[in-house]
């Protein structure tokens, strides 16, 4: 695991419930990779979006699956950078299921100099029967801060 | 419908009320505001406000206008959307109007956009298609 990995790991936690929104919704950090990203949404009457079956809003899960695209773009430009939401196509399969957590894993597959290119599927319990599937493409909005070398050579 | 009925309709909502939105009625359409508040802030750095508090506070607004047109019908599902992000949400409040671009018996195609400082001036914008609810 490179340096900055480990380094995500140790901030995830904080990058998201640091998130004023994302705090809000209840959203949590479950697992970080290089360019990969998986948080949690744990099902709350606060996110109820059709009042007679009590499915969460379609706009929590578009959060969830922004907030988590938006972490594995961090993790595939492979430093920190400020990062801004250029376009979010979302594709809703099923309800999620009243009372289930959400999850959402997202994979950066290609960055370029200046933008990030990120899949994603929020699920609740199976990934192969997911709730949404997102596509999602992010641009950086500052250079990108890596860590020394002989930080990533330790780790 | 009325303003009664608007206020109403977003207050049946509780995913509508954690985001703080509140409905303006007008003949032409609902005007849906988003006030601001602290808990909609996704970068505090810049600050901006959060894309998914947009982009739900756009789908919420493609429902409510769909809503309006049948009030005697249950809320629309949303099938696939696409938001495109065109500046940034600053920490203001912010203005979103739903455009049904196309009502089919089971499908709408509708476009939203959200403004601050002017219509003219869209800090996003989003088109969908949303399942109609099943006239009985």
């Amino acid at each position: 695991m490179s340096g900055f990995i480990e380094k995500l790991w140790e901030l995830g936690p904080s990058l998201v419930e640091g998130t004023p929104h994302a705090r809000k919704l209840g959203m949590k950090f479950v697992a970080i990779d290089k360019g990969l990203a998986t948080l949690s949404l744990p099902y709350n009457t606060a996110l109820i979006g059709h009042p007679q079956s009590r499915v969460i809003a379609g706009g929590a899960v578009t959060t969830l699956l922004d907030q988590a695209c938006g972490l594995a773009a961090i993790a595939g430009f492979d430093g920190f950078a400020q990062l801004a939401t250029l376009s979010l196509r979302i594709d809703y399969q099923r309800a999620a299921t009243p009372g289930q957590t959400v999850i959402a894993e997202a994979v950066c597959y290609k960055t370029t100099r200046h933008v990030a290119f990120i899949r994603a599927v929020a699920h609740d319990r199976d990934p192969d029967d997911p709730v949404a599937t997102a596509q999602a493409a992010f641009m950086l909005t500052s250079p990108i801060y890596k860590l020394p070398e002989s930080e990533e050579e330790a780790a | 419908m009325s303003q009664r009925l608007s206020d109403d309709l977003i207050a049946s909502i509780p995913y509508a009320g954690t985001l703080g939105i509140k409905a303006e009625f007008s003949e032409s359409g609902l005007l849906l505001i988003l006030p601001y508040q602290k808990s909609n802030i996704g970068n505090p750095t810049l600050p901006a406000l959060h894309g998914g508090a947009i982009g739900g506070f756009m789908e919420v607004c493609a429902m409510a206008e769909l809503r309006r047109r049948s009030p005697d019908l249950p809320f629309s599902k949303p099938i696939g959307i696409n938001i495109d992000y065109l500046r940034r949400g600053k920490p203001m409040e912010t203005y979103a109007r739903a455009d049904i671009f196309k009502e089919g018996a089971r499908v709408a195609n509708v476009r939203v956009r959200a403004w601050q400082d002017s219509t003219d001036k869209p800090i996003a914008a989003l088109s969908g298609h949303f399942l109609l609810p099943k006239k009985s």
